[in-house]
């Protein structure tokens, strides 16, 4: 090809090029403009902006359920806990500090609540006892199908209401006038004020429910507020912004005037990654990313966020399992301390050793110091005697593989494999994964297909009754139907006594009953490490109630 | 040009003459494009990749006999060529009654391995609890690395550190809490500790690092296993992974295509050669299935099959594939029999009586093999990139069982810390797509002159 | 001609029937119960949320109501969602994907048709190696990988700049496009730039192109009425599969980059089995590619006046 010719090719190409490049931009323009995008990107989205008063913050998903009676995950725990507020709510230590309610009196068979007048919702209007009654009535309906109403079964009539043997009108709280509120319980309780401080227990309004249409909680339009934010915007999938409420009656308090939450996103990396770009003020971190923060040489900081994961070993009697000189040697062969030293390998986790997580109050002190458990090392060759007596009691020549039932995320299936590789190391036993998507779990575990499944249990409320009565016979959530009368007698001690030494006692026993049949098989307490700006003080972050909790944050002036 | 040919030009030629026009042998069309092929360098270099991927396959575990599945947390995400000596050391037993321990400040109450750090320190003044720093640099006010924990006073003023441990040094700092919760980081003590990797008798034995009845005691060196390509997230060998990821990998790439070809071929040579309302039918349910959102069903099909207990779900992943992969071949060999069909030759053949099956197998399908042959080639690397992406968003194959797609998948989210994790499968990856679309191209262009590019 | 656009769509409905059918079998015989929750939950609450759901009646009629439904244009309420219908969802994150999807195919055709003239007209020196050395990359490393190192450069040329050039992930202005619908057209741009490499060489050669240089028409002339315009009829062919691509393959990016996509709903839909959103995504989507093929056909036609449309 002759020179000219090429090189006036070459022009006329790059000519095209310039042209569609030129193009292209313009065209993006339109197409910004089309999909509703900004020209300039957002200047106040720094992680905190002192001037603003505002943060940045990354969600890990998309809450799932802004409607307070059925929301179930902990994002929307997360963020309800931010605009909304029950009678009572949990401060930075986690003590009960008064909400909505300025002062109440509770005693083992009923409690009243008398509200503060100050109490307003974002419309002005004042918060009610009425809003109380309509909202735990309306969880309990059953056309409600919420996934918590059983939290609520210690009200009088509640439980009926929910199974529909009963109308909603006949539950036991009852709004004497606007200010009070009061509820009679189905038993004597000791620890309804810790309940009330849950989601499920938020107030709703009825006029404002019932205006929605159905829609309540689906937009941030379709929901009001009576908390320390409200939301203003809520694009799904991408932005929630909350502002300051002006009217929440402790507005002296909040600092902040604005969260941003420009990013909801799992991936870890990204997390990472929009932190060290400032872009977020607070960022989980993963083992494979703590050796990253590190080298940036941040602030890193742990925290025992306190979830019990567990093996949980299916007690029915077709299977396997429900041997259990079998139990025991998978206990025995099982080392919570590698798994969490060698595979987890992230700060704040402890190895588990029970049910009860270690942080659970007890009568004076932790419950686990009260009520210690003896320690477990672990013990290969005790196991192998026991796994030796299972298999004459069975009669079997050789084991069978077990089926250990997973979810499909990275981190259970590596723990999965772990588990897979040690029974194998230690007693010979062939483990199968049965790694499943969520709900299909969900379903094996309920039918019982499995011999072991990998669960977690993260605490409801204050009181070591949210895991008390996991194992109880008639619990659904005791999947593995492990049964013990002895065991259930101890939770009806728990549940029906107002004295607490001797509901201590039961749990004491409870851990003990547990421990002694093997009914599950302690991995860990789950911890988190985390990053934060250093100019971002006051952040919460605790085992029970919405976590983190940036609602009494401040952003220190440089 | 004004030279115009006259008769006198053209001489009748003789017989003998003709005979030695015909100088070389007579060339089939395969010999042919074999030549051809072999004149392609590029194709040449990718089938001898496509020959050492098998090999690497096929022999690879034999040759390099680790069990893809063992577990080696001693040696966790090690890059290739890490030291790997060690020392014998009892088992490991809690810290039970610490005894007094000489010295002031913080300081190592026993020798510090990769089994356990353990510190001691005095009571500090303000201190209500204490807390626990493990660094890689030299700490400042400002970064103390990883918090370990938190010392309550009645614990003792002792700390056990066993987080994963590696045989490195690491800066230890005691920060004083305070009464408010708040940490004291100007009051802290520091110490920099050297790790000595340890190993227990019975694991060095379990391992086969020592004879079982050899006579190893504590203090003794031994070398820890080899792992050529490094290990990963849970200790196991990169490159027994790798050979048997390849096997899933290349048997899903391979096996998948050259399913759901052999049923395109099937399907589209019958509507081809049946033709009319028969063709018609056909052709409208391939199209239906082509409109099928691919990856959107690969995934519903995923779940659909669903996987059992220890089972891999190669299997269903291979049945997604040949039950959305089919129609492209369909059509394609459909339209290639239809032309063929009309060709002189075949009603050549049909006047001459040649039954059917005759026609099929004599012209029809060699006359197409080309072009499978050459679909087939393209779609392998199709289906490799469907098994790692499957694999990225987590419906790939089962755990434990390796795949290249799930390991790179795992590997990114190490990146940054062991990138060989990431990078060895992603190059096996890559160059499996790369050998087979040179093959691709190589094969085009030797055995169909209409597809052929010109370079 | 408008015979054959009616027919061509009468043909696009029923496939999209068949799209719907099929995923609605295929759906509800996925093992696994949508309504269980990690909390579990009374038989009552149960039968509730069957009715609501109308999973209570038998298999065909719950089939007919869907197709009603759909014809309606009513793709039901979500079940993980229980107070938003798939109608809004797909309103809202559609146009993200599709936003991405078109400027990423355009990245893709203006960059592979660029790069493959240039490498045409550099043919074996040194800017033509490189750049066909860059493609073999582009076509054989996996979108993820991509995704990955692209959010990786970009967080290190950031600190490096000591200010934010372009958000590392997120979604609400223009700088988020660049990225992430770069990523996603690399490996299309890549195949495309190795097709117009071979059709401006096959080009080259062609009997018009002689003609008009024994006409004497200028180089640029020549270059850009002839060759270029011919060469590029075979990239458009494939630019209606390659659109499919982009925009079922946006998942990965729009998972890396934090983009509330159609494609990163789908996923999570299928995880939790929200029989609702996986069904009317599938539908949406196939519905999508389905008349997206027909239009392309439809206006390829009205174009090139070679295709003759019967």
């Amino acid at each position: 090809m002759a020179d000219k010719t090429f090189w006036q090719s070459f022009g006329a190409l790059a000519g095209l090029a310039a042209g569609a490049v030129g193009g292209l931009l313009a065209f993006m323009l339109v197409l910004a403009y089309f999909a509703d995008l900004t020209f300039m990107e957002d200047a106040s989205s720094a992680a905190v902006d002192y001037e603003q008063r505002s943060i940045s913050i990354v969600i890990e998903q998309e809450p799932p359920q802004m409607d307070s009676t059925r929301a179930t995950d902990a994002v929307s725990g997360m963020l309800l806990g931010h605009l909304m507020e029950g009678l009572l709510r949990y401060d930075g230590q986690g003590n009960l500090q008064p909400g909505v309610a300025e002062t109440w009196e509770v005693n083992s068979d009923g409690a009243v609540f008398h509200l503060r007048d100050s109490a307003r919702w974002s419309d002005g209007a004042p918060v009610t006892a009425h809003d109380f009654v309509f909202s735990w009535r309306k969880s309990l309906e059953p056309e409600t199908a919420s996934a918590y109403a059983f939290i609520m079964y210690p009200i009088k009539n509640a439980e009926a209401i929910n199974l529909g043997q009963m109308p909603s009108e006949m539950l036991g709280v009852v709004a004497e006038d606007d200010l009070t509120l009061r509820v009679e319980f189905e038993r004597p309780l000791a620890f309804f004020d810790r309940l009330v401080a849950f989601t499920t227990y938020y107030p709703v309004r009825e006029d404002f429910y019932e205006s929605r249409e159905g829609r309540y909680g689906a937009d941030a339009e379709d929901l009001l507020f009576n908390g320390a934010f409200v939301m203003t915007n809520w694009i799904h999938g991408a932005e929630i912004e909350l502002m300051k409420n002006e009217r929440y009656w402790n507005r002296d308090s909040i600092w902040l005037n604005r969260i941003n939450i420009p990013f909801i996103t799992a991936d870890s990396n990204t997390h990472l990654n929009l932190f060290k770009d400032g872009k977020v003020a607070m960022v989980q971190l993963a083992s494979d990313t703590l050796e990253n923060a590190i080298e940036n040489r941040w602030s890193i900081r742990r925290f025992a966020e306190g979830t019990v994961f567990y093996l949980s070993l299916n007690h029915r009697p077709d299977r396997l399992t429900a041997n259990l000189n079998l139990r025991k040697a998978l206990y025995y062969a099982s080392d919570p301390a590698e798994l969490v030293y060698r595979v987890i390998k992230l700060p704040g986790y402890l190895p588990g050793a029970s049910l009860f997580p270690s942080w659970l109050k007890g009568e004076h002190d932790f419950l686990r110091r009260e009520y210690p458990v003896p320690p477990h090392p672990v013990n290969v060759e005790l196991a192998r005697e026991h796994l030796e007596l299972a298999r004459r009691e069975l009669g079997l020549d050789a084991f069978p593989p077990l089926v250990l039932l997973v979810g499909d995320t990275p981190t259970s299936l590596k723990q999965a494999e772990y588990f897979q590789n040690t029974f194998k190391r230690h007693l010979g036993l062939e483990v199968r994964i049965d790694a499943q998507i969520f709900k299909q779990r969900l379903e094996k575990a309920t039918l019982g297909q499995f011999d072991m499944v990998a669960a977690g249990w993260a605490p409801d409320f204050d009181d070591p009754l949210t895991y008390g009565d996991l194992f109880a016979s008639w619990n659904q959530n005791n999947r593995g139907k492990f049964r013990s009368d002895e065991l259930d007698a101890q939770v009806r001690i728990a549940q029906g006594s107002t004295h607490a030494p001797e509901r201590m006692r039961a749990f004491g026993e409870i851990q003990r009953i547990l421990l002694d049949q093997v009914a599950i098989i302690p991995n860990y307490e789950r911890g988190r490490v985390f990053v934060a700006d250093p100019r971002l003080e006051g952040l919460i972050r605790r085992s029970i109630g919405p976590d983190p909790d940036y609602s009494r944050a401040r952003i220190r002036e440089n | 040009m004004s030279e115009a040919a006259s008769p006198m030009d053209f001489q009748p030629a003789t017989r003998g003459e003709a005979k030695a026009g015909v100088v070389r042998p007579s060339l089939s069309y395969w010999q042919d494009a074999w030549r051809r092929l072999k004149l392609n360098p590029r194709a040449i270099l990718s089938l001898y990749l496509v020959i050492a991927l098998l090999l690497f396959t096929i022999l690879g575990p034999i040759l390099w006999d680790r069990d893809p599945a063992s577990q080696d947390l001693d040696q966790v995400s090690t890059p290739p060529g890490a030291d790997r000596a060690a020392f014998i050391v009892e088992p490991y037993s809690a810290w039970m009654n610490p005894e007094e321990v000489a010295g002031s400040g913080l300081r190592l109450a026993a020798e510090a391995t990769t089994q356990s750090v353990r510190l001691v320190w005095d009571a500090l003044p303000d201190a209500i609890a204490y807390e626990v720093f493990r660094d890689l640099y030299p700490p400042t006010d400002a970064a103390l690395g990883l918090p370990l924990g938190e010392v309550p006073p009645q614990d003792g003023l002792r700390f056990e550190d066993r987080l994963a441990l590696e045989p490195i040094s690491y800066f230890y700092s005691l920060v004083p809490v305070d009464s408010d919760n708040r940490l004291l980081a100007q009051s802290r003590q520091t110490i920099e500790v050297s790790l000595k990797r340890v190993i227990t008798r019975e694991e060095a034995i379990a391992k086969g690092l020592v004879a079982a009845g050899s006579e190893v005691k504590p203090g003794n060196k031994v070398r820890l296993k080899l792992h050529p390509l490094g290990t990963d997230y849970l200790g196991r060998d990169m490159l027994a992974r790798l050979m048997h990821g390849a096997r899933v990998s290349l048997f899903i790439g391979i096996v998948a295509p050259f399913l759901y070809v052999l049923l395109g071929v099937a399907y589209g040579s019958l509507a081809g050669f049946v033709g009319g309302a028969t063709d018609q039918v056909l052709m409208r349910f391939a199209d239906f299935v082509v409109a099928l959102p691919f990856l959107l069903f690969m995934i519903l099909f995923k779940v659909l099959f669903g996987i059992g207990p220890g089972e891999s779900g190669i299997i269903p992943m291979l049945i997604a594939l040949v039950i959305l992969g089919w129609p492209a071949t369909a059509r394609l060999v459909r339209g290639q029999i239809m032309q063929i069909r009309e060709e002189g030759y075949v009603s050549a053949a049909r006047l001459m009586g040649s039954p059917t099956g005759y026609l099929i197998a004599r012209h029809m399908i060699p006359n197409t093999l080309g072009v499978i042959l050459v679909t087939l080639t393209f779609a392998i690397p199709s289906a490799i990139f469907t098994e790692a992406f499957l694999s990225f968003i987590g419906m790939g194959v089962a755990p434990p069982t390796p795949s290249w797609g799930s390991m790179s998948n795992e590997g990114i989210k190490t990146m940054l810390n062991s990138p060989h994790e990431l990078i060895f499968p992603a190059v096996f990856i890559s160059i499996t797509v790369l050998a087979f679309n040179l093959l691709g191209d190589g094969l085009r262009d030797a055995l169909d002159a209409r597809m052929r590019s010109t370079e | 001609m408008w015979n054959y656009t009616f027919k061509r769509i009468v043909q696009g409905l029923i496939t999209v029937w068949f799209i719907a059918s099929a995923t609605f079998f295929v759906m509800h015989s996925v093992p696994g119960d949508p309504l269980l929750d990690a909390r579990a939950t009374s038989e009552e609450i149960r039968k509730n949320l069957e009715a609501f759901y109308g999973l209570d009646k038998p298999l065909i009629e719950q089939y007919g109501i869907y197709l009603i439904n759909i014809l309606k244009g009513d793709l039901g309420i979500s079940f993980t969602q229980q107070n938003r219908e798939v109608n809004d969802i797909i309103r809202e994150h559609f146009p993200v994907s599709a936003t991405l999807g078109i400027l990423a195919v355009l990245f893709a055709a203006l960059g592979g048709i660029l790069w493959g003239a240039l490498t045409a007209l550099f043919r074996n020196r040194m800017p033509d190696i490189v750049i066909m050395f860059l493609v073999v990359l582009g076509v054989s490393v996996p979108s993820f990988v991509f995704a990955a190192l692209g959010q990786l450069s970009l967080v290190t040329i950031n600190d490096w700049l000591g200010r934010s050039l372009l958000p590392v992930a997120g979604w609400g202005s223009v700088q988020h496009l660049l990225i992430p619908s770069l990523v996603l057209g690399l490996g299309t741009m890549a195949f495309l730039t190795r097709l117009m490499r071979s059709s401006m060489l096959e080009v080259t050669n062609a009997d018009y192109v002689r003609t008009a240089k024994a006409k004497g028409l200028s180089a640029t002339q020549i270059f850009i009425r002839h060759q270029l315009r011919n060469a590029i009829l075979p990239v458009i062919t494939v630019l209606g599969p390659a659109i499919a691509t982009i925009t079922t393959g946006g998942f990965v990016v729009e998972l890396v980059f934090a983009i509330p996509g159609l494609g990163r709903y789908f996923v999570q839909s299928v995880q939790q089995l929200d029989y609702t959103v996986i069904m009317g995504t599938t539908v949406f989507y196939g519905g999508f590619l389905v008349f997206m093929v027909i239009a392309v056909d439809l206006v390829y036609g009205l174009i090139d006046p070679r295709v003759r449309v019967r």
